[in-house]
């Protein structure tokens, strides 16, 4: 089960040593060589993420067709595509997009699955197998499809775009959390609390999901390259994102139909959604080692 | 496992399945536009005449109906798009084509993944154990709409050893099964280490070797089957995962299949082909996801469903 | 008699990555047909190398063997190829393990695994190898055999399943079987039962047995021979009287003192101070130096020559004797 290897011990309140635990995990995660160049890569993306509408050189949308597919030169680093758009400026925008994308619809479905699985697991019982019973039965139905059915009949709208893809996600992350509110509610800071005649939903939300932090984290740096990915997908198939607007996927489409002519058109938004999913995951690895020093591979 | 988890388990799907249905067929009416939007020079009469065709006059609930008694039948309705086909006909022309390139796939992605599992996790630490596990990195990163272009771009325009587009002689169907496959074999070949290297250290392992067992039988009848659990409990959502991928697949590679039919048909709002290949693809994850559970029961005599 | 094992000098050692790990450094003792020896000290105290470096039961590398003989039958076992050492395990000698929870194979029957050694080595048909395996079963005491014999092991209980391991260990009837801490991981009235059942086994069969434990308790009541191991060293060996009455070693007697008796009173069982050395760290010196109540300035940088104190009972230490 996809859970059990995320269910970490970080139980902040108990520890007199809370912060000692997280700066600990820091430290880990900087001797880890691949998790920090991953980790660099990728604050430096965000970086140009938001700087981007001030240091992209071209307007994005400026077509000049007698730059059709230019390879790459000085004036324009990366070339320029199929409507003499300069491809620089396009994949720094595309990353925005895919980057805003990934990290909302996480949110999306880290704000559900923790909620749902918080609640799941602090009521216990008939109402636990219930609510847990259809998460198993919503596994086994393939989300992506029913995202591309939504996409299609109601437009492309990119806030519909971070909910459905957020709803994909919520599910293992619910489970995850669950687990984790059983084993912290039995811990006597949570009965302590509930001895005092503290509401429900004020546990739920003060102490228990605070404790649920380490794992969601984890679990989150994995959930945003799955996301970005099938944003990427959904764009590919041109049911993403709305032109003139473009995602990197967006792009590799338009990459695909001229890369006889010109294959730098596909190759650095394919580069850049590459490097961008390696170091995602090589952070997401090095996050979930350092967090859980046990259950670290070999 | 009793017959009675069995049928439970299939009793369960039933209402899920009436759900999918319901919230699939409604979901596509309540969408702004309908089928023929585009045909704008259709004159009012002709277009009623459509829509009386294919009963899109009636009210909602009715239509709905109407859809449920003809599935009840398996029959998946007419195409609104091609005219004078059915869906089922549809489907039975271009399923043939994504199972087979699916067939492949998954083919290849348990003989490359199995064997590059297998001899990363004889010989650890090893090149045999660091290029293939590297490779697989690329391969569970990188999406497959980066890999078929990429592999289209390298072994088709460049070196031109392989056709990149069709689906007839046996040629042109490497690329897409490999490009499809790739990524299963990267998460096939990770599980399978992962799963020989944790029953080397087991116990029983030694427990065989103490008993004077030679080493292929201790491989083939005391590792193989705890070992390849992990693969097999991930064959459920490597199946799913291949529905979707061929989507793309289908689409880059040009190849007439049920996933090119899936996305051209949503696109043009052909409800009834969207509908039905929707549900097929539902019907197969779930008949997948169940074969996959009845195997590792099989497989490993610990587990029990109530 | 010639003795059935006689093992001198074994120096097993593991060269890994942070440096060589001596295991075992030194070890010698000897067994008859039908004798047990005790083998006890604490965990990293190299027993169970010991005996898994003889039967070629652990991967190399990083385990190499240094030096030293381990004569059975008139085969160094240490000298023996992989296919003659596979033709001794399981038949000749056999051994059972520490968790029975986890040393049978869960994915298959029992009585598929009860058969393998039959079929292996006797060349027995899987039918013939069927009814030996369900009479050996009878043997260790478990009930309806028949059923036992198509069960899972996760159907057992650990005592069950260790009688299954004894069981399976005993089909090929062997001449010496092994036992690396067989009652450690299970309850005290269950422990009793193992090895009232491994002694009259033992009567019965006339094999001999290597018991591995850190249990003193278990190995008065068993062995016929004890040998104390500290930090992959011998540093006492003799008959179960010679180390249980007349110890010379100061290492043996704190554990005889840390080992609960029915006369002991309660609060009264002085722990041996401090932890084993890091094995990658031994100096050339007694391992035992820093924790011990009679060390003397020779301890430190040289390991005592054996000392001979009857026929049967040897003592590594450099006191001329032991104070009682």
């Amino acid at each position: 089960m996809t859970g059990t290897d995320l269910s970490i011990d970080t139980n902040l309140k108990e520890d007199t040593g809370g912060v000692s635990l997280w700066k600990d995990a820091f430290r880990r995660l900087l001797k880890n060589k691949m998790a920090v160049i991953g980790g660099t890569f990728l604050l430096l993306e965000i970086l140009l993420a938001i700087a981007t509408p001030w240091i992209a050189p071209y307007d994005f949308e400026a077509q000049n067709l007698e730059l059709w597919v230019e390879a790459p030169s000085m004036a324009h680093w990366f070339g320029t595509d199929t409507l003499g758009r300069d491809l620089f400026t396009r994949v720094l925008y595309g990353g925005r997009i895919s980057l805003m994308v990934g990290i909302l619809a996480s949110l999306v479905s880290v704000v559900i699955g923790v909620t749902y699985g918080a609640i799941s697991g602090y009521l216990g019982g008939r109402v636990d197998s219930f609510m847990m019973r259809i998460v198993d039965v919503l596994y086994a139905l393939p989300f992506i499809f029913l995202v591309i059915i939504l996409m299609v009949y109601f437009g492309r709208n990119i806030y519909l775009l971070f909910v459905a893809l957020g709803m994909t996600q919520w599910l293992t992350m619910a489970r995850i959390v669950r687990g984790q509110v059983i084993s912290l509610k039995e811990k006597e800071f949570v009965q302590a609390a509930t001895s005092m005649g503290v509401r429900k939903s004020t546990i739920i939300f003060k102490h228990l999901i605070p404790n649920c932090l380490g794992p969601v984290i984890v679990f989150m740096t994995l959930t945003v390259p799955t996301v970005i990915l099938e944003e990427a997908f959904l764009s590919f198939l041109g049911l993403g994102v709305q032109a003139p607007m473009a995602s990197w996927g967006t792009l590799i489409s338009n990459g695909v139909e001229v890369m006889e002519i010109r294959s730098t058109v596909l190759l650095f938004p394919a580069m850049a959604l590459g490097l961008t999913l390696f170091s995602l995951n090589f952070l997401g690895d090095g996050l979930r080692d350092a967090l859980d020093p046990k259950g670290a591979k070999d | 496992m009793g017959l009675g988890y069995l049928i439970k388990r299939v009793l369960t799907m039933v209402p899920v399945f009436f759900a999918v249905v319901t919230l699939v067929f409604f979901t596509i009416r309540f969408a702004p536009g309908g089928p023929f939007d585009e045909e704008r020079r259709v004159p009012p009469e002709i277009l009623e005449n459509l829509n009386k065709k294919y009963h899109l006059d009636e009210p909602l609930y009715q239509q709905y109906f109407r859809y449920l008694g003809a599935l009840a039948h398996f029959d998946l309705g007419p195409s609104f798009k091609h005219s004078n086909r059915t869906v089922n006909e549809i489907i039975a022309e271009a399923f043939p084509i994504s199972f087979e390139l699916g067939s492949y796939a998954l083919l290849w992605a348990l003989l490359i993944g199995l064997a590059a599992g297998g001899l990363a996790a004889f010989k650890p630490n090893s090149l045999f154990d660091y290029v293939p596990m590297s490779i697989s990195i690329a391969g569970i990163c990188l999406p497959t709409f980066v890999i078929g272009p990429l592999a289209i771009l390298f072994f088709g325009l460049w070196m031109e050893w392989l056709p990149v587009a069709g689906w007839d002689e046996w040629p042109s169907k490497i690329l897409p099964s490999l490009t499809l496959g790739f990524a299963y074999a990267a998460y096939v070949s990770r599980l399978t280490r992962g799963g020989l290297m944790e029953i080397r250290n087991q116990d029983f392992i030694r427990t065989a070797r103490a008993k004077g067992l030679k080493e292929s039988t201790i491989l083939i009848k005391h590792s193989l089957r705890g070992g390849l659990l992990p693969v097999v409990s991930y064959l459920g959502p490597a199946f799913a995962g291949l529905l979707s991928g061929a989507l793309v697949t289908e689409t880059i590679f040009n190849i007439p299949g049920l996933g090119r039919f899936f996305i051209q048909s949503a696109l043009n709002r052909d409800y009834t082909v969207v509908m039905g290949t929707a549900l097929l693809y539902f019907t197969l994850i779930f008949v997948c996801n169940f074969i996959v559970d009845v195997l590792y029961v099989v497989l490993d005599p610990r587990v029990r469903y109530e | 008699m010639a003795p059935i094992l006689d093992v001198r000098n074994l120096k097993a050692h593991f060269h890994t990555r942070r440096g060589v790990v001596r295991a075992v450094d030194g070890i010698g003792f000897s067994l008859e047909k039908g004798e047990t020896l005790g083998i006890v000290g604490e965990s990293g105290s190299g027993k169970s190398v010991t005996q898994l470096s003889i039967l070629g039961l652990l991967p190399s590398p990083p385990l190499k063997i240094e030096s030293g003989q381990a004569l059975f039958g008139g085969m160094d076992l240490l000298q023996a190829s992989p296919s003659q050492l596979r033709a001794v395990r399981g038949n000749k000698i056999s051994m059972i393990f520490q968790e029975p929870m986890t040393s049978l194979n869960p994915y298959l029957k029992v009585g598929t695994q009860l058969v393998e050694p039959l079929v292996q080595h006797r060349n027995l048909k899987k039918k013939e190898a069927w009814a030996k395996a369900v009479v050996s079963l009878e043997k260790v005491g478990i009930a309806d055999a028949e059923s036992a014999m198509n069960s899972y092991p996760h159907e057992f209980s650990g005592g069950m399943r260790q009688r299954v391991m004894i069981a399976m260990a005993l089909t090929t009837d062997p001449e010496l079987l092994i036992a690396d801490e067989p009652t450690t991981a299970l309850d005290v009235t269950v422990q009793a039962q193992i090895l009232d059942l491994l002694k009259s086994l033992q009567k019965e069969t006339g094999m001999a047995i290597i018991l591995i434990t850190h249990d003193l308790g278990v190995v008065a009541g068993m062995a016929d021979r004890v040998l104390v191991m500290y930090a992959g060293k011998a540093f006492e060996y003799g008959t179960t009287e010679d180390i249980f009455y007349r110890s010379q070693h100061p290492y043996t007697s704190a554990l005889l003192r840390s080992t609960p008796r029915l006369d002991t009173e309660v609060g009264s069982l002085p722990p041996i101070g401090g932890s084993p050395p890091d094995l990658m760290r031994l100096t050339g010196g007694c391992p035992f130096y820093e924790r011990c109540g009679h060390r003397m300035d020779d301890c430190k940088e040289i390991f005592p020559e054996v000392k001979t104190f009857a026929e049967t009972h040897r003592s590594y230490c450099h006191l001329k004797e032991l104070p009682q």
